[in-house]
């Protein structure tokens, strides 16, 4: 397994080196130009012909991307054309605040949705399935925005419970961290739960009508055991699939979260910089998403193994 | 332990941040209007990044309410009276937020930067025979043609902004921006603890030199009662608001008009109009690309153009906050004029618009009208264009879009059909618009204009009559002249005069209305 694990992260340099020159190219032919963001609405064309020459914008595509890249296997990710900062400072400072939310959101969206789907199925029919089914469906349907404001305008402004916006460190107490990121991760997490929770239930009841688990009711094993360690237990593959994909989806909500709630993360920077055409610090924070989305891919691939024996690599 | 005593515990430690809120009184948390990306108000124009930057830089001179500029960082200064020769002298005592001593060696690196990049700077270098420095406190002008208005153009509000940096920084090329936030002004930049788009942080420059008078806009003396002012920089407006509302901010430069009945609302929340020189909305042509490259087409538009459609559109009904203004320049100003706005006034004549369009050939012609769609007042704008210009004739393709394309199409000058344009639109804040200097957009210089390339030569003779006008009878001619030829030559089609609120928590002292946030004497009890 250590050498297939290896092996698969090798295969993430090509991976990578793909995705940059499909991140370059696709913001060189974007329409946009940072010269005149920077320049402001009162500069004068002759003003932003400058700024950008001053940039190196009027170079060819290819001597930016070879230069450009040279640099990042140089562990070099560039320097923001706009607050000449290094890009690697900005994702640091920034990344925080989205582990913490995607940490939380997976915490809590596990923790809420598997247990519901488990119940759903074993109560499969009665009012209590049909009630996580309809939680489900809201889930889906409602934007994540829109819990957003919903659960701000109810629990911070109207009873105070928590802060409308903002972060606070981990470095600071888990008290006032929580209590920052709460409303946050249940807003991004709403639609996850009931991806989760339905996906549970689904494999659940393919699982509960497997002869081994009839011969364990015959045997008078107790339902907490059937449930949880005969059922859940082989079920665990699809979930922990949805699992590992889920985490794409959280990245793509937490960009939305981030703003509603004015959290200062990888999301916020990156929709920033889409906005101003900052493009080193587009290209480094996608390169480094897209790092992530295949480390996650490769943890749910040996995960696998845990869950199920008879997976070998 | 118990459950019980777990939650009690947990609910505890949860309300603690409730507790923090209470403390502070010596730290301002301020929205401001837009991210502040970055922070050099010389190589760039972004009214943000001027606003961040006069807390952290001094100006030679500053403005006050009445726009008269009076002495700031300068103790005073002489001038022939044919003003050709300015000698300036520098206060004592007067420090960088490094410790190091504001000399005329800083200062006059500090110019040559700025006038390679305003407006009135080029026209000072221009003029410039020398610009010298006597002794480490006093630096001369030498001027081969008389320059009446050098003071306003040192203390001037508008970006680029005259601002004083220490040699080492102000050497930067012009058109780069600057790496170091050092200045001489009351507040220092935390550099460490900026975090672009999300937060930016300032803190009180203790031996910074306040001016014996009362401060005013950017004159007199600057008294900081703040040891910290944060900008919070929310992405979305209603959590601004909802922020507001909450207490975890204290004062927000411009909540969106949509918002301001909710902030009414609130008895903890005052609201009041922001900038009273407010904003002149801007319908911009393209003047060397088919239609609008006939005047008479620039015409029937404003045959046509309702400012009161357009001010209803960006502001609402609140008449508070607009009114139909027949000039290029900000009402209520000294040099105010409205000649030659009579084709604004009165009814709209649509078929007096299409009579002249078929008059001209163009009944039908296509435009391309591009239309930031992320920016709510340019958006508001475009719409009500696209169904003026539908009403008059044209065959109207709008291309929505976002402001950082808004950004970069406007500069091309190929025609529409290979990614140039016909019209965008914006706005000026009238604190650019109360004269012809700071004007770019007034500006009808043909290929070195600002974007849409206007084209007269009596908006440009009037531009000269007022920068050599001796006295405001003169600048009032001078303005009444560009004003008539800049109707006639349609350089653009004035939307409308509008103002913005800004609304603070009453807890909060000493907000004054200015085309800026003025942090001195700001007060929070």
């Amino acid at each position: 397994m250590f050498a297939y694990a290896v092996r698969r992260i090798i295969a993430t340099i090509p991976v990578m080196g793909i995705v940059a020159l499909f991140v370059f190219s696709l913001l060189y032919i974007a329409p946009g130009d940072p010269a005149a963001i920077i320049a402001g609405d009162q500069a004068t064309p002759a003003d932003v012909e400058r700024i950008r020459a001053s940039l190196g914008l009027d170079r060819p595509f290819l001597v930016r991307f070879l230069e450009w890249l040279w640099n990042v296997l140089n562990g070099d990710m560039g320097v923001s054309i706009f607050t000449n900062l290094p890009v690697r400072h900005m994702i640091a400072q920034r990344i925080e605040p989205t582990l913490s939310l995607m940490v939380l959101t997976l915490t809590f969206a596990i923790s809420f949705a598997v247990p519901m789907g488990v119940v759903a199925a074993w109560k499969q029919g009665a009012w209590i399935d049909r009630l996580v089914m309809v939680v489900a469906v809201m889930g889906f349907s409602v934007p994540v925005f829109v819990v957003g404001y919903i659960l701000a305008y109810t629990f911070a402004l109207q009873l105070d419970w928590f802060p409308v916006q903002g972060y606070t460190p981990l470095s600071q107490g888990i008290g006032p961290w929580i209590n920052n990121l709460a409303l946050p991760a249940i807003a991004l997490g709403s639609a996850f739960i009931a991806l989760l929770a339905r996906i549970t239930r689904a494999t659940m009841l393919e699982v509960l009508s497997q002869d081994y688990v009839r011969t364990a009711k015959a045997k008078g094993v107790d339902q907490k055991s059937i449930l949880f360690v005969h059922g859940l237990k082989n079920a665990a593959v699809p979930i922990v699939t949805i699992i590992g994909l889920g985490f794409a989806g959280l990245i793509g909500g937490a960009v939305v979260t981030e703003s509603v709630f004015a959290i200062p993360g990888v999301g916020r920077l990156v929709v920033d910089a889409i906005l101003r055409r900052d493009y080193p610090v587009i290209q480094g924070v996608v390169l480094m998403f897209s790092f992530v989305y295949v480390i996650v891919n490769l943890c749910v691939d040996l995960l696998y193994t845990v869950f199920d024996p008879r997976i070998r690599y | 332990m118990k459950r019980r005593d777990m939650m009690l515990g947990s609910g505890a430690m949860l309300a603690m941040p409730a507790v923090a809120r209470a403390q502070g009184s010596r730290v301002l948390k301020f929205v401001p209007q837009a991210n502040l990306s970055s922070m050099d108000a010389v190589a760039g124009t972004q009214y943000v990044v001027r606003n961040a930057a006069l807390m952290v830089w001094d100006t030679l001179y500053g403005v006050n309410a009445k726009l008269e500029p009076q002495p700031q960082m300068c103790e005073g200064h002489e001038v022939t009276p044919d003003f050709k020769t300015w000698t300036f002298k520098l206060r004592p005592g007067l420090v960088f937020h490094d410790g190091g001593k504001v000399t005329t060696r800083d200062v006059i690196a500090s110019l040559e930067r700025w006038m390679v990049r305003d407006t009135m700077g080029q026209m000072i270098k221009g003029r410039l025979d020398a610009l010298e420095a006597i002794d480490d406190r006093t630096f001369r002008f030498r001027l081969n043609k008389p320059f009446s208005k050098m003071l306003f153009a040192l203390g001037k509000n508008n970006a680029p902004v005259a601002l004083i940096m220490p040699e080492r920084i102000a050497k930067t090329d012009p058109f780069k921006l600057i790496g170091e936030y050092v200045g001489s002004g009351p507040m220092r930049f935390n550099a460490a603890e900026w975090v672009p788009g999300s937060k930016a942080i300032f803190e009180k420059f203790a031996d910074y030199s306040v001016r014996p008078e009362a401060g005013e806009w950017l004159s007199g003396g600057k008294r900081m009662y703040f040891d910290r002012i944060e900008w919070h920089i929310p992405s979305d407006a209603a959590t601004a608001g909802a922020a507001l509302q909450n207490g975890e901010v204290d004062w927000w430069e411009t909540p969106l008009p949509d918002l301001v009945p909710l902030l009414k609302r609130n008895r903890n929340i005052s609201v009041d109009i922001s900038d009273p020189l407010g904003n002149i909305g801007s319908l911009r042509f393209n003047h060397l690309q088919p239609p609008f490259n006939d005047v008479r087409a620039r015409r029937a538009v404003m045959m046509a153009l309702s400012q009161t459609d357009y001010m209803q559109a960006v502001v609402g009904d609140n008449p508070d906050l607009w009114r139909e203004s027949a000039s290029f320049f900000t009402p209520g100003t000294a040099a105010y004029s409205d000649a030659g706005g009579e084709v604004l006034k009165g009814k709209r004549d649509y078929e007096g618009a299409k009579k002249l369009l078929a008059e001209a050939g163009l009944l039908g012609a296509k435009v391309t009208l591009i239309v930031a769609m992320d920016v709510a007042i340019t958006k508001a704008e475009g719409e009500v264009t696209a169904d003026l210009l539908k009403k008059i004739g044209f065959d109207v393709d709008f291309v929505a879009t976002d402001w950082g394309t808004v950004g970069a199409r406007r500069a091309k000058k190929d025609p529409p059909g290979q990614g140039g344009w016909n019209i965008f639109h914006t706005w000026h804040a009238g604190a650019d618009c109360i004269n012809p200097a700071p004007y770019t957009a007034l500006d009808a210089g043909g290929d070195k204009a600002w974007f849409g390339w206007p084209k007269s030569e009596a908006v440009q003779q009037g531009i000269l009559q007022w920068y050599d006008a001796p006295d405001l009878a003169a600048e009032k001619a001078a303005m009444a002249a560009i004003n008539k030829a800049s109707f006639d030559n349609v350089t653009y089609g004035p939307t409308g005069f509008f103002q913005m609120y800004q609304a603070w928590r009453t807890n909060i002292s000493g907000v004054v209305k200015a085309p800026f946030p003025v942090f001195w004497g700001v007060q929070k009890t």
